[in-house]
Order: structure tokens, then C-alpha cells, then sequence
């Protein structure tokens, strides 16, 4: 499979996508709702989709291309089955997450910002969860996970792929 | 035969809870109880804000609520066996919730209904004193309102501490065709959560207080701009806004008052910038949050060009309690000019942390040892950074100055947010002051030069300071490059970032391979 076609929506995703434009693009505002409304569909925001964004909402490409560049949350290129995020921010340092995030990148084989070569997992940094008094905290998907340390971190990451291999 | 009134047993939703695992706990609680034949009423209440008992299981007795805690789900069947359900004493009690001294000391005027009930129950909400402030602003005509907020001398608790009352006053009186109140939900700093915890936990108060506002300022829209690293703030908020529009507690006629507002919640992008209020506008009109400058202040021409309240939640959240108890009431509590309460929230290298509620004047000392019990390994503390990573790093030497903002403004530091994060002695203060250099250039709106080139070269005068390369040379550029910084930046990102990066040379000098100076 090349590159290009990796990085092109499957058609049935693009219909629900263009739903999904459609459904935004009176809001006041609608920029930001809509690229996570996108973002939540696909999982990244394809680069084919900006002209009919900018289309749907009166605005230049280069304008789309500003926001998508601006927010560290916009993704360009499709993550991992799952998102890790591990907080860097003071408090989790004090409590070592600096160790935990070199545990991290050692086991997963992976940088920040890489997705694993099974495509299970991508890591991403993340300043503050808001979980600071159960430092050091990290986030998978949609759930934080707080007083994390090396063994929790692998128990956590067999867990995401054992429930995978069950699926 | 009558059936025996169900066990009613506790277990928190809030997310900070369910990361140490209280998801669990609940489910093991339900099969323990369901295999025992028990009835229970199981609520997932907001946090108690006691996050070293976390998860902190509750259940409601004669004498009161008894707390258990930290449970593990592997700890649910021992304590069915000692009879936890009717309070008996197991090697997890803490007592009643209400006497254990981390809470019993504190001064819950914001965050009063904290862990009572469900966050979703509009019923436990005014059972438990809520819509009390919303019915008496109805009844007050909006100059009445303002004055009410002024009178209580609450300043912003998102930071920078302006007086809320002259802001609400200003949008008051600019003539508009249509005005908005915002709400400044984007609680980026590091050791901050009370906005996630108010919001996962008490979320009617945020809209209560939003509500209030519209009326004082006349605006019919309101938005609520949170992160989207707070998914469980996001999820509760979107559920409270639905039902309180259900309960006409918005829309077109709010509490039958005549008075139309309606709220809708919008999501960051991960972006510590739009935490500054107009970065946070531009964001919410769909651009890049690219810091506007002043004037014009967004009360004059803020959200679409229209005059905007911009408010952080606690600010926001505590005005329900004004109106209902009085101005008088709140401005009673703290000392000088920093009126009322500030949710402190201790983090870090803490034993106990959490958030402790309190009238300003306390020390960092009285925060950090009889609330955190020190630090989470049982080393030294050696430094705190206050307020975010904004913040000035505080010695132990100054842990006895009041915690009132202009008693910290006095010493170059700032309370902001209320964020604590202590340090032990392992701490390299130079590393940190790098990474505030850092943080600011990672996070820079990129606008003005001070704050996108400065940060930069921080970032590299400090890696050679550190590296011993012509030391003297690069601290006073360092010192330079912070003035400029302090001074020529648009906004407090820039403008603050000298502050962790100076504290930390000034006070803690052998980090940087600098002999401390004996006359500090």
C-alpha cells in the first residue's frame, strides 16, 4: 500500500464526513466544532478534506490550514488504534514522569509523536490532565489514568493490547 | 413484610477518582452486594476533593456519612465482612467524612456542595442550597446585581485577579445589540483542577453563575470554552446543559423570569494559549488563538465584535453563593483586598493532595505540612511553584508569607489559579527553569517577538549556563533576555515566563553552578 492511499479517507467514511460538514457549517464559529467533529469520525483530519471545509464555511484554504497547523490536537496523518498521552507538565514531574516517559518510548519501541509499528498505539505528549494530585497521570483515549509508574504503565499497555488480540 | 430500605453508598464519577480506579470499585461493590442479596442505592457522587483517600468510598449511616478509603476493588469483600454498610470500623475508615480534619478545616463556600450528590441531579442541586442565588438576582434589577459583586470584592480567580465586579460593570453599560458571557473553562496551568473538578462535579453552579451574569450584563448567549483533555468535564457539562434546558433553567424564559439565556459548551484544541482570554475568543470565532491586543477590552468588543464577559468558572461558580448569602457574606472571609475563598489545589510531590478551600491569608506553610502532611516521599521540600507554570518557584524561606495576592505580588510571586506543586530536594531548579523557557516557546501564540524568538533563545542561554559555558556572560543575558521578555510581550505568556525562570536563579543559585549569595 503506498502513502497516498494510506492517507485517503475509506469513501464511506467520506460521506459521513461531508454529513458532518454539512451539519456544522451554520454555527457561529464553526471551525473548531467541525474539526472535531471530523477528527472524532476519522480519527485525523485528511488534508484532501480542507478545500471543502473552507468551502462550507466561507473561508480561505490557507485559513483551514492555519487553524489545523495552530492546535496541537489536529492530526494530519491517521494515529494509532489507540492514543497514549503521557502528562510532562510540573506536577507529574515531580513525581517522576520524566522516568515514566523514558519507560514508555524503551516499551513501546516508539518516540513521541510515532505510532508502534502494529499500529496499536501512538505516543503523544500532553501538558496537564488536571490530575495532579494523583501525579503522575496519563491518558488512554478517553480515560485518565493517575499515580502511573513503569509496572502500572506496561500492565495498562498489555491490557489495551490483550483486549485487542480478543476483539 | 416490608423490604429494608436500600444501603446508600457512594462511590465518585469524577475522572480524577475513576484514574486511581474507582470504576472498579463501584462494579465490585455492586457484585459483592448483589451476591449478598444487599439492596443497594449506589450514587456516583463529584469528588470530595480529599484525592490521597481516592477512591473514597462513603456510605450514609445514622450518625452521618463514613468514609473509607483509599479502596481498592480487591478490598470490596473485606469490607462487606466487616459490615461497612452500617459504618463498622475496618482498617480503611477515615470516621465521618465530615469530621476528618483535611475537610473539617476547610472554609467550602464554592465548592459547598462538593461530593454531596449526584453532579446530574437538579434536585440534590437545590436541596443542597442551589438556584438559591439564581432566584434572588431575578428578583434584583441588573445594576443591583453588579453592585452585589462588587460589594463582595471578588476578583478573578482565573489568575489575574481583577476586580469581577468593574468588569461586569463595563459590559453593563457599553450599549449592544446582543452581548455574550464566556466562560473561561480552559484550565491549562499544571497543578490546577479545580475548574475539572467544579465541572465533573457541580456543574448547575457553573450555569447558575453564567445565568446570574446574563442577567446583570443583558446577554442571552453564553459559551462555556473548555479542553479537550477534560473529556469527563466535557461529557457531565454537555449533560447538565441538556437538562437544565430541560428544566427551564435555560432557554427562552429562564426560571419564568422573562429573561432569555442559553449556553452552549465548545471545546479547545489543545493549545495552553487560548487560556488567555482574547487568544480563547479568537478560538471560539474559529481562528487560530492569536493573543488580540488592548484595547479594546472584550467587555467593550469582545466575542463576534460584541461586549463579552470573559470569566474563569470559579469566579463564575462563586457568584451563586454571593447572591444567596449577601455580598457581606463573602467578602467577610480572607484579608486585605483579596476578599472571600480560593480553592487551593496541592499537587506534586504531596502526601496528601487534593483541594482545600479556603479564606485567603494562609500560608504556603500551613497548605503544604497540616493540609499535605509534606511531601509524597517523605524527603525535604524544596521548592513550590504557585500559580502555574507561570508561577514563581517559592523557598522554604518564604513558605510563612499569607497566601493574598498582593502580599505574593510583593515578593514577585503570584497565587493565579490557586495551582501548588512542591518539589523535594531532588529537584534541579535549573532543569525547571528551562522548562518554563520552554514551555513558553512550545506554547506561543507566535504573535510578538519578545515571546516567540525570547523564548527560544531561553531555552539556549540556559542550556549554556547549565553546560558552563561563559556563565557570566549568559546570566546577565539571561537577565536581559528576561526584561525584554517581562516587558515587550503582548500578553502574561510572555510576560510571565521570567517569573519561574528568575525565581528559580534568585533562589535556588547552586543549581546554575552559581555560589548562593550570603546577604539573600
Amino acid at each position: 500500500m503506498s502513502d497516498t492511499t494510506t492517507l485517503d479517507p475509506a469513501r464511506e467514511d467520506l460521506a459521513e464526513v461531508r454529513a458532518l460538514i454539512e451539519g456544522h457549517r451554520s454555527m457561529p464559529g464553526a471551525m473548531l466544532p467541525m474539526l472535531h467533529a471530523i477528527q472524532g469520525c476519522l480519527g485525523w483530519v485528511p488534508g484532501r478534506l480542507v478545500p471543502e471545509i473552507a468551502e462550507a464555511l466561507g473561508r480561505s484554504r490557507a485559513e483551514v490550514q492555519g487553524v489545523l497547523d495552530f492546535y496541537h490536537d489536529f492530526r494530519r496523518a491517521p494515529p494509532g488504534r489507540h492514543l497514549v498521552q503521557i502528562c510532562r507538565a510540573e506536577s507529574c514531574q515531580a513525581m517522576g514522569s520524566e522516568a515514566l516517559e523514558a519507560q514508555a518510548r524503551a516499551s513501546l519501541g516508539i518516540d513521541l509523536h510515532e505510532t508502534s509499528p502494529d499500529g496499536a498505539l501512538t505516543l503523544e505528549p500532553v501538558y496537564c490532565l488536571g490530575n495532579c494530585a494523583c501525579s503522575p497521570a496519563i491518558r488512554v483515549d478517553d480515560e485518565i489514568h493517575g499515580r502511573m509508574d513503569p509496572a502500572a504503565f506496561d500492565a495498562l499497555i498489555r491490557t489495551l493490547r490483550g483486549g485487542e488480540a480478543g476483539a | 413484610m416490608s423490604t429494608p430500605a436500600p444501603h446508600r453508598v457512594y462511590v465518585p464519577g469524577d475522572s480524577g477518582a475513576l484514574s486511581v480506579g474507582a470504576g472498579q470499585v463501584a462494579q465490585a461493590i455492586q457484585s459483592e452486594a448483589a451476591r449478598s442479596g444487599l439492596a443497594l442505592d449506589l450514587i456516583r457522587n463529584g469528588s470530595r476533593g480529599l484525592y490521597w483517600l481516592e477512591p473514597l468510598v462513603e456510605v450514609e449511616t445514622a450518625a452521618g456519612r463514613v468514609a473509607y478509603g483509599p479502596v481498592r476493588a480487591e478490598d470490596v469483600p473485606d469490607l462487606f465482612a466487616a459490615g461497612f454498610l452500617a459504618g463498622q470500623p475496618h482498617r480503611l475508615a477515615q470516621g465521618l467524612t465530615a469530621a476528618i480534619p483535611y475537610l473539617a478545616g476547610q472554609e467550602r463556600l464554592t465548592f459547598a456542595r462538593m461530593g454531596l450528590g449526584d453532579p446530574l441531579s437538579l434536585e440534590d442541586y437545590s436541596a443542597n442550597g442551589g438556584l438559591a442565588g439564581l432566584e434572588r438576582a431575578i428578583g434584583l434589577s441588573p445594576d443591583q446585581i453588579v453592585q452585589e459583586l462588587t460589594a463582595s470584592g471578588l476578583r478573578g480567580r482565573g489568575g489575574a485577579a481583577f476586580p469581577t465586579g468593574i468588569k461586569w460593570a463595563k459590559v453593563r453599560e457599553t450599549a449592544a445589540d446582543r452581548k455574550y458571557v464566556v466562560c473561561n473553562a480552559d484550565e491549562g496551568d499544571s497543578g490546577t483542577f479545580s475548574d475539572r473538578m467544579l465541572m465533573e462535579g457541580d456543574p448547575y453552579c457553573l450555569i447558575e453563575g453564567m445565568a446570574i451574569a446574563a442577567l446583570a450584563v443583558g446577554a442571552d448567549q453564553g459559551y462555556i470554552y473548555t479542553r479537550s483533555e477534560y473529556p469527563h468535564a466535557c461529557r457531565t457539562l454537555g449533560l447538565a446543559i441538556e437538562r437544565a434546558r430541560a428544566a427551564g433553567l435555560l432557554g427562552p424564559d429562564i426560571l419564568g423570569s422573562g429573561h432569555a439565556f442559553d449556553l452552549e459548551l465548545r471545546m479547545g484544541a489543545g493549545a495552553y494559549i487560548c487560556g488567555e482570554e482574547t487568544a480563547l475568543l479568537e478560538s471560539l470565532e474559529g481562528r487560530p488563538g492569536l493573543v488580540r491586543s488592548k484595547p479594546p477590552l472584550p467587555a467593550v468588543c469582545g466575542l463576534f465584535g460584541r461586549p463579552t464577559l470573559v470569566n474563569n468558572v470559579i469566579s463564575l461558580a462563586s457568584v451563586p453563593i454571593i447572591l444567596s448569602k449577601g455580598a457581606a457574606f463573602y467578602r467577610d472571609y480572607g484579608v486585605g483586598r483579596s476578599h472571600g475563598t480560593l480553592p487551593f489545589q496541592l499537587a506534586g510531590n504531596i502526601r496528601r493532595g487534593g483541594l482545600v478551600e479556603k479564606a485567603f491569608g494562609l500560608t504556603l506553610g500551613d497548605l503544604l505540612y497540616d493540609y499535605g502532611g509534606g511531601s509524597a516521599s517523605g524527603r525535604p521540600i524544596r521548592a513550590v511553584q504557585v500559580g502555574g507554570p507561570l508561577g514563581a518557584y517559592v523557598p522554604e524561606s518564604r513558605f510563612d508569607v499569607p497566601l493574598d495576592y498582593d502580599a505574593y505580588a510583593r515578593m514577585g510571586a503570584m497565587i493565579g489559579h490557586g495551582g501548588i506543586v512542591a518539589f523535594d530536594d531532588r529537584v534541579d531548579m535549573a532543569l525547571m527553569a528551562r522548562h518554563a523557557m520552554a514551555f513558553c516557546a512550545q506554547e506561543s501564540c507566535g504573535k510578538c517577538t519578545p515571546c516567540r524568538i525570547g523564548s527560544r533563545r531561553g531555552v539556549e542561554v540556559i542550556d549554556r549556563i547549565i553546560g558552563n559555558r561563559e556563565r557570566a556572560k549568559n546570566l546577565a543575558l539571561l537577565e536581559s533576555l528576561c526584561d525584554t521578555l517581562r516587558h515587550g510581550s503582548l500578553c502574561a505568556l510572555g510576560g510571565m515566563a521570567p517569573d519561574p525562570v528568575q525565581s528559580a536563579l534568585r533562589h535556588f543559585p547552586e543549581d546554575f553552578g552559581i555560589a548562593p549569595d550570603p546577604k539573600r
